[in-house]
């Protein structure tokens, strides 16, 4: 499991990710999971509020926004090059 | 009637002879354009209702097709059939036909976005194990065009198991025809066979249900699956016999093992979809048009932010100055009225009672129909063209740190017209904690029935003079707006410091894509609106005014009819053309008065008056204040009536009467400290018995109206105290 710090939540604007694990025992993040937002998904950042939060991503098209604290419990590894 | 003379129908019959037609339910995501098209499919035949027990709205209308009609139903938009906020749990309830009062479903409509597809499979795929008959509705197929996705239509149907597939865009119509003839035959079409997309979790529904005695629906058993025995399937789990519990929790452990069964559920189920994707759905790439670029704009947070508060402004200028002209013909009207009532009825208890009691009292609140349609038009377009979820987004890191979220901006924006519809708004808040705090915070926003009362008290106590550029009046009424703001977001703070503690909830929020509102939906929204609103000045304003008129009208003296007559005499006697007629109307004035000052509602006033008398209030005051509790825009009337008497009453306006008015020791009434506290007051106290109403249904306790009743009041009332006794 890739837990070197690499997260949605630090994402840069414009850069994708692809969702390598998330930590499902919490039932709010198992929500965000009923969303879409799993492992194998690919989520680019999109935006950020002032401050940098929440953040909002896109998600096969469509945006969805987080909070910061949100976004840390999802694990992306980068994206293979040319891969969508 | 004993049980014996009781005549026993099936209960299965009786279900039956009432329902000549199939129901459909209208199922879809949140944004997916369910109600444009629901709207295109039945047009005006639709009855709008609400659910038992909760506010939530209940749309049916009707869809014809040849001889055969069909009843739709349209469901509040849900991402999942597991449940998180009230309004997906009612989709829920009617799709499994637990819903009281609502039938369960003969066939599904889902509609799904084609530019969202990953998201609308994911219901459609748990639709597709219901064993219903289902049809699949793709809409917006222009703007996906746009986007540049090629859907292959035959291949999704192929992957859905044959259920058919029609695209459609709701907004012109194209493909509305083939969609209704596909319904037409909705009950001919033969259900999905469930297992398809995830066999595991079928074959162990199987199993269970093999347990039970009777045909157990196999939808039914899968969600006891993932969801496990909660308190509410206490009884469905019952259906299988001894042994199930531990039956059902080796199933359990067999699907899920140590993992959550919802992730699991979201995992399998979204590895599927990506699969179907994959193979019908094409991406070109995309044409940007005017909305891509404005959303990519607004995207940044600085210009996002200037943007949202630019569009504030332009509502609450709308609001207040294209409706005022409006105001004034609705209020001209109802005078007109009531004075053509009393000349044909003459003078009377029932001229009174439909005059001064019906059509002033009612008509005082018709004059907020233009103000509340032109802010519900402003609600409507941006939640139509997807930029109010866009507010929440950009106001929740703001609204967090005051204990709110983000989402609690709809509700708070929509309180400036009426708080009833802000605290109905709320239902768009999943976690309780965050909702009830935003329904204690919506009072206190400025809603336009106070507006009437600030504006007397402010034209006739403050000077029109400028401060810098700015008018001194206009910023007092700025200053009260900011107050009620102040107030609200103090409300939520203390709320959810102590009863509502808990953890920030989360905050996730899809951002639909900016579109173009449809004119259709919009003004069929807004008609809608209108409606509930007029139905309810038609019911509990209508009952209030009676009410207070009756209290203001009885009992009736008997000092008054020979006073009168006296002085008309007098006045007959001595003048005579226009001064006349002035004291003759003078003198009906002060008949008024003097019936209503040892009338119930005079009394009242006279009793309570030691308890308002350290905020600078005369019983005057405090029987307009009393007369106001059932709904504050009342008082600018009982003002006009109460002030008709004494010296005050030569005086031609109102404003100039409240000016005049002395206490008996021949003290100014109206000091600036006393108007200060007695704005105050109004900018804090909850006089308004239909938000207590709504706080109810809303909580569904009684506890919550009570706090707020209690607390806003004691806010106000030690609000004007302190005001007054630190001005004096």
């Amino acid at each position: 499991m890739k837990r070197n710090g690499s997260t949605l939540a630090s994402l840069r604007k414009g850069q994708k990710g692809i969702i390598a694990s998330v930590n499902a025992a919490d039932p709010q993040v198992q929500r965000l999971m009923t969303l879409g937002l799993v492992e194998g998904a690919i989520v680019e950042l999109a935006s950020s509020a002032l401050g940098g939060d929440p953040m909002e991503f896109r998600l096969f098209g469509r945006g969805i926004s987080l909070r910061q604290e949100q976004a840390r419990q999802f694990a992306v590894s980068p994206v293979a090059a040319g891969g969508d | 009637m004993t049980k014996s003379t009781e005549i026993r129908v099936p209960a299965n019959q009786i279900s039956v002879s009432r329902r000549a037609v199939a129901s459909i339910a209208v199922v879809g995501n949140p944004n997916s354009g369910k109600s444009t098209l629901f709207n295109r499919l039945t047009g005006l035949r639709q009855r709008i209702g609400n659910y038992p027990g909760v506010t939530v709205e209940r749309h049916v209308g009707t869809l014809k097709v040849g001889d055969s009609s069909l009843e739709l139903v349209d469901l509040p938009g849900t991402h999942a059939l597991s449940a998180h906020s009230l309004e997906e749990q009612i989709a829920v309830d009617v799709i499994l036909g637990h819903m009281e009062g609502t039938a369960t479903p003969d066939g599904i409509l889902a509609v799904v976005d084609a530019t969202n597809l990953y998201q609308g499979l994911y219901l459609v795929q748990q639709l597709l194990e219901l064993e219903r008959p289902l049809v699949v509705a793709l809409t917006m197929a222009d703007a996906a065009e746009v986007e540049g996705l090629r859907i292959d239509v035959s291949g999704l149907i192929a992957k859905l198991g044959g259920v058919p597939v029609c695209p459609v865009v709701a907004t012109t119509g194209q493909g509305v025809e083939k969609l209704r003839a596909t319904l037409a035959r909705i009950t001919e079409l033969p259900p999905p066979a469930p297992g398809k997309t995830w066999p595991e979790l079928t074959t162990a529904a199987r199993e269970l249900a093999a347990l039970a005695p009777e045909a157990t629906r196999l939808a039914e058993v899968e969600r006891l699956l993932i969801d496990g025995p909660t308190e509410a399937r206490q009884d469905f789990l019952a259906r299988f016999g001894d042994g199930a519990e531990v039956r059902l929790q080796e199933l359990r452990d067999r699907l899920f093992g140590n993992e959550p069964p919802l992730a699991t559920e979201a995992r399998v189920r979204y590895r599927w979809v990506r699969e179907v994707l994959g193979e019908v759905v094409q991406q070109a790439p995309p044409f940007y048009g005017w909305q891509a670029r404005v959303t990519a704009w607004l995207n940044q947070p600085v210009p996002g932010t200037i943007g949202l508060f630019l569009v504030m402004a332009i509502v609450f200028q709308a609001v207040f100055a294209w409706a005022t002209p409006i105001m004034d013909v609705i209020d001209s009207a109802t005078s007109m009225l009531g004075v053509q009532v009393n000349a044909t009825l003459g003078d009377g208890a029932l001229a009174s009672l439909i005059a001064d009691g019906v059509i002033a009292g009612v008509g005082s609140v018709i004059i907020f129909l233009p103000q509340i349609l032109i802010l519900f038009l402003f609600i409507i377009l941006l939640e139509d063209s997807g930029y109010l979820a866009r507010a929440a987004y950009l106001m929740d890191r703001a609204m967090r740190s005051v204990g709110l979220s983000g989402q609690s901006i709809i509700p708070m924006i929509s309180s400036f017209a009426c708080a009833v519809p802000g605290i109905m708004a709320t239902r768009v808040i999943p976690n309780r904690r965050d909702r009830i705090a935003t329904i204690l915070a919506a009072p206190f926003m400025t809603c336009s029935a106070r507006l009437p009362v600030y504006a007397l008290l402010i034209a006739a106590f403050v000077p029109a003079q400028s401060v810098a550029f700015l008018n001194l009046q206009g910023l007092v009424l700025f200053g009260l707006y900011m107050f009620g703001i102040i107030m609200g977001i103090l409300t939520a703070l203390l709320v959810r410091k102590t009863a509502l503690r808990g953890p920030k909830p989360p905050f996730a929020l899809m951002l639909p894509e900016f579109r173009r509102p449809n004119l259709r939906t919009v003004l069929m929204q807004l008609l809608g609106r209108a409606k509930v609103f007029l139905r309810r000045a038609g019911t509990v304003i209508f009952s209030v005014a009676v009410i207070i008129w009756a209290l203001a009208y009885y009992p009736r003296s008997d000092d008054v009819a020979p006073f009168v007559e006296q002085q008309q005499q007098a006045a007959v006697s001595e003048l005579s053309g226009e001064d006349l007629d002035a004291a003759l109307a003078q003198i009906d004035n002060q008949a008024a008065a003097m019936q209503l000052e040892q009338s119930w509602l005079g009394r009242a006033g006279h009793f309570v008056e030691p308890v308002f008398r350290p905020l600078g209030w005369d019983w005057r005051v405090s029987s307009a204040v009393i007369a106001g509790f059932p709904a504050r825009e009342v008082v600018v009337a009982v003002l006009g009536t109460v002030y008709a008497v004494g010296d005050e009453a030569d005086e031609a306006t109102l404003s100039g009467r409240l000016k005049a008015a002395r206490w008996p020791d021949g003290s100014l009434v109206f000091t600036l400290p006393m108007v200060l506290g007695l704005l105050v007051f109004y900018a804090c106290c909850l006089q308004c018995v239909a938000t207590l109403a709504v706080i109810r249904r809303e909580t569904n306790t009684w506890r919550w109206p009570a706090f707020a009743w209690l607390y806003m009041t004691a806010v106000g009332y030690f609000g004007a105290l302190l005001v007054y006794q630190l001005g004096a």
